[in-house]
């Protein structure tokens, strides 16, 4: 290996308004390596990557290409200095060919006049036709200028023979729209060695990949190792970090933890320097008190548009005055899951019983029910979307309108009820300490964490008896997240049946009182909050779903003792990972299907 | 039979100039609904220039009645140059219509329906108020200029292909130049990247506004043509107030052709056909509406018929009247 740095950040820094995206990063790349990025969800690694290929620009801190500071303030500065990145989601042109693709936006260097002058002169011996050329080169060259030339028609070549050098295997005149995933990951990377990257950044690129594709691609990968490229691949799976790279850097909340050679670690090290040790985050905790089965949800499943099972067999149970966490992977299947009681996705099969508290335990089905209905039936399912200003809120109505949107349909008025709504907005502003000019403030102009308030106010306004959250604190700061942590004790003390979707395993371990983990879709366990630990969780985070059906129902890993259980996973996980069965993950959202 | 396919090209042109331009609009990701306006502004445009034209051989209103003065004048007539001439005022005067509806559209990234109506709306305004004021005398010398056809022999190949005036074949030209430009060079890909997906186009290096505003511009001048032949060919320079409606047709005739020019120049010759049959056909007042409306109902035909197919091809242009802004991701 050739022991040159290729690429050396320092000291990085990089903060969004408050919260801090990387701190003090310190990473070198050599040529011809392949060092893998490793972190949990939002520490860091896509921001850290997006800098040094011209998306964001750091606020402080210097980044090294072949020991030259540099300025990339562009995604055209990147590749002039011959970095390349593949993003999760592909630049490409959906009606157009491979080979359209690959060349869009090329530029074409002529040489100066003069040379083409003296070339036509020494090539052309005729007088005339030298003539002739001479007098058209202007216009030639003006057309050139403007691109009006017509394509190079044996501008495939070089295409092919990269694709030849690496082994790509991709059919050129394919159109974008009739490839797989891997081909159109293919072409993403061809389009960035054509123009001619050493260094190549990949951003997940294993999420979407079959575990066949994902051996084609190592492959490929280890081929321009050896070509003397430096990649830098993304990922969260452990046992693709050990089979791929050379060296792992880990990052842990935005700061830098260790790079690591591959050979001198093992799976379970890099898991502790991935979520690190415990942090007391003191978040107050009550014993649930006579906890009784609010839902059942049993074994079920929800099928993608791909056909892909993004929710495969799930099943657990949601009890009153207690919070469920619900760990995992982002795009593990969480949204899905919510989505899916909440009636707003559509299943494949399974069961949601939901035991109505105020009929006596009445069961009720919620399979095959809209969310209307849903509501109609009395079951209250207050749901805390992702995206908040997407699905939960209207950004460009104000706060009474948006408490109208749960309210606007009761009543037998001809006129809208507009007095309960706007006493209920002013109450929620006055109780959450919402900062807001007035009650007549459009949502969108207010900050994030506000308008989670507003959002999760609303809903608990309504009363549930079933609250979910799905990451109700992203992207906000911390007394923001404390009071949501709060609202949600409240709502568990009141005997709510709670289930929370969280990223930061420290607020699932002090929130929760069991945490739901979940791998690809399938429960891979569910643990105590009490006495989880963050390395057990993050096992089974990160874990492969094979050898986990043996546990015979996930109810039963919740029962057994902890330390054996998390010792025996670490064993299969370790196992697994030497044998290299590479099972991936589905993630796939409906943003990308969309796009 | 043959003066009525003769009649329904020369009408065809109006739909053509107007649907090429708007296509390279389009192809930039820009509906631009203010193509009816836009085609009566370069028939402003165009009478202007023509009517500076003839003002300066020293015809106007004042000596008009003085027939014998008024036809040593007119025989001094340059056709080549009073054409061009008119074609720049039309262009001119259309490119205006379209840079201001780019520049609320790409910079001010207004909403681009509505833009456009309001460019429909000011541009068929402005041109109905003002074109009563431009001296439109001696303009049927002109005019002749403008429709004398290639051969004047009235065998069945010289009345459909070699009757038309010159801006017949230079829609022609233009529609298969542009069908070109679109499939086989590099700036057609780029402007096709552009109106397919912005973020890739800017990614890969495409100036994105620059091509946007080029395309306005020119799609807007070249649509404007559409009005210059209007008013000057099809009308022999009087003016009617139903060029709206006639942009509103070169508008459905961009769906109709699936945005290719080449396809367009069929498509154009059928909604000519259709839109002049009832004055040849001998039915109730009743039918002649009815087929008047063909083009339009073989517009939704055509829309239902794509979407039924499903062929990525034959969509429109994926970011088609969506904004694009760089720092939103």
């Amino acid at each position: 290996m050739d022991k040159s740095i290729a690429l050396q950040l320092k000291n990085i820094n990089k903060t969004f308004g408050e919260v801090v995206a990387n701190k003090n990063v310190n990473i070198e790349l050599y040529r011809g390596e392949i060092l893998s990025l490793l972190g949990e969800n939002g520490s860091g690694k896509t921001t850290l990557m997006n800098m040094i290929s011209g998306i964001y620009f750091p606020d402080s801190g210097e980044i090294l290409v072949d020991g030259k500071p540099v300025v990339i303030r562009s995604p055209k500065d990147a590749f002039a200095l011959k970095i390349g990145m593949i993003h999760q989601h592909f630049k490409l042109v959906d009606v157009f060919t491979a080979a359209d693709n690959i060349i869009l936006g090329e530029k074409i260097n002529l040489p100066s006049f003069k040379e083409q002058k003296k070339q036509i002169k020494e090539e052309e011996k005729d007088k005339n036709k030298q003539n002739l050329k001479l007098f058209a080169l202007p216009f030639k060259r003006f057309s050139s200028r403007l691109k009006f030339n017509y394509l190079n028609r044996n501008r495939g070549k070089k295409i092919e023979e990269i694709a030849k050098k690496y082994g790509f295997e991709v059919d050129l005149k394919k159109k974008i729209y009739d490839m797989s995933v891997s081909e159109k990951q293919t072409v993403e990377i061809i389009k960035v060695l054509y123009r001619g990257a050493d260094i190549l950044i990949l951003d997940e690129p294993t999420a979407v990949l079959t575990p066949q594709e994902i051996d084609k691609l190592f492959a490929v990968l280890r081929r321009m190792r050896d070509d003397g490229k430096s990649i830098i691949i993304i990922t969260h799976k452990l046992n693709e970090v050990m089979a791929i790279s050379d060296r792992v850097a880990v990052l842990r909340k935005g700061e830098h933890i260790a790079t690591v050679k591959t050979s001198e670690t093992n799976a379970s090290e890099l898991t502790n320097m991935m979520v690190g040790h415990k942090t007391e985050l003191n978040i107050e905790r009550s014993e649930p008190e006579n906890p009784v089965d609010r839902l059942v949800v049993k074994e079920l499943t929800v099928t993608n548009r791909d056909g892909i099972k993004v929710v495969n067999n799930v099943s657990f149970t949601a009890r009153s005055g207690e919070i469920l966490g619900i760990a995992g992977i982002a795009g593990s299947g969480q949204r899905e899951l919510l989505e899916a009681i909440a009636g707003l996705q559509k299943t494949s099969g399974g069961d949601i019983i939901y035991y109505d508290p105020n009929k006596e335990g009445e069961e009720v089905d919620l399979m095959q029910k809209t969310p209307v209905e849903i509501r109609d039936l009395g079951v209250r399912l207050s749901f805390v979307p992702e995206d908040r200003l997407g699905m939960g809120l209207v950004g460009n109505m104000d706060l009474i309108d948006n408490m109208m949107l749960r309210s606007y349909q009761k009543g037998h008025s001809l006129f809208v009820d507009r007095k309960n709504p706007k006493e209920l907005a002013e109450h929620i502003v006055k109780d959450l300490e919402v900062v807001t000019p007035g009650v007549k403030t459009p949502v969108r102009k207010l900050s994030g964490g506000n308008v989670q308030k507003v959002l999760v106010g609303r809903e608990i306004a309504a009363a549930p008896t079933v609250l979910m959250a799905a990451y109700p604190v992203r992207g906000l700061d911390i007394n923001s997240s404390y009071t949501i942590y709060h609202l949600l004790n409240q709502q568990k003390e009141k005997g709510v049946a709670v289930i929370y979707v969280g990223e930061d395993l420290d607020v699932l371990i002090e929130l929760c009182d069991r945490i739901l983990v979940l791998c690809a879709g399938k429960i891979s366990g569910i643990v105590d909050g009490r006495g989880a630990k963050k390395e057990e969780i993050g096992l089974l985070m990160t874990a492969n779903e094979s050898g986990e059906e043996s546990e015979g129902g996930p109810e039963k890993i919740a029962a057994a003792p902890e330390k054996t259980k998390a010792e025996k996973i670490k064993e299969m996980f370790d196992v697994a990972t030497k044998k290299f069965i590479v099972k991936a993950a589905v993630k796939k959202k409906k943003k990308e299907v969309k796009k | 039979m043959l003066v009525f396919i003769k009649s329904a090209i020369r009408f065809a042109t109006i739909f053509l100039f107007g649907s090429t331009g708007e296509t390279i609009t389009e192809k930039s990701g820009h509906l631009n609904l203010g193509t009816p306006g836009i085609m009566c502004l370069g028939a402003l445009g165009g009478c202007i220039g023509a009517s500076l034209y003839m003002e300066s051989l020293g015809i106007n209103a004042e000596i008009i009645n003085q027939t014998e003065q008024v036809a040593a004048a007119a025989a001094n007539i340059n056709g080549f140059a009073a054409i061009l001439l008119c074609i720049l005022f039309a262009m001119i005067f259309a490119g205006a219509g379209g840079l201001i509806y780019g520049f609320l559209t790409i910079t001010l990234r207004c909403n681009q329906n509505v833009t456009g109506l309001a460019i429909t709306t000011f541009g068929a305004g402005i041109t109905n108020f003002f074109i009563n004021y431009v001296d439109r005398s001696g303009f049927n010398y002109l005019a002749a200029k403008f429709t004398a056809p290639i051969s004047g022999s009235d065998d069945w190949f010289s009345t459909i292909f070699l009757s038309h005036g010159a801006l017949v074949y230079t829609a022609i030209v233009l529609a298969l130049v542009v069908a070109f430009v679109f499939k086989k060079t590099r700036v057609g890909l780029n402007l096709t990247a552009i109106g397919e997906n912005p973020a890739t186009a800017d990614a890969a290096g495409i100036n994105v506004t620059g091509y946007k505003y080029t395309s306005c511009v020119l799609g807007g001048a070249i649509a404007g043509l559409g009005g210059l032949f209007y008013i000057m060919d099809y009308l022999y320079g009087s003016w009617e107030y139903a060029m709206e409606d006639l942009g509103w047709l070169a508008v459905a005739l961009v769906i109709f052709s699936v945005w290719k020019p080449n396809w367009g120049i069929l498509g154009s010759i059928l909604f000519g056909a259709f839109y002049i049959m009832p004055s040849y056909v001998d039915v109730s007042f009743a039918a002649k509406e009815l087929i008047k409306m063909v083009p339009y109902v073989a517009t939704i035909l055509i829309l239902i018929f794509t979407s039924i197919l499903n062929r990525r091809e034959s969509q429109p242009p994926a970011a088609l009247g969506l904004s694009y802004f760089r720092e939103e991701r």
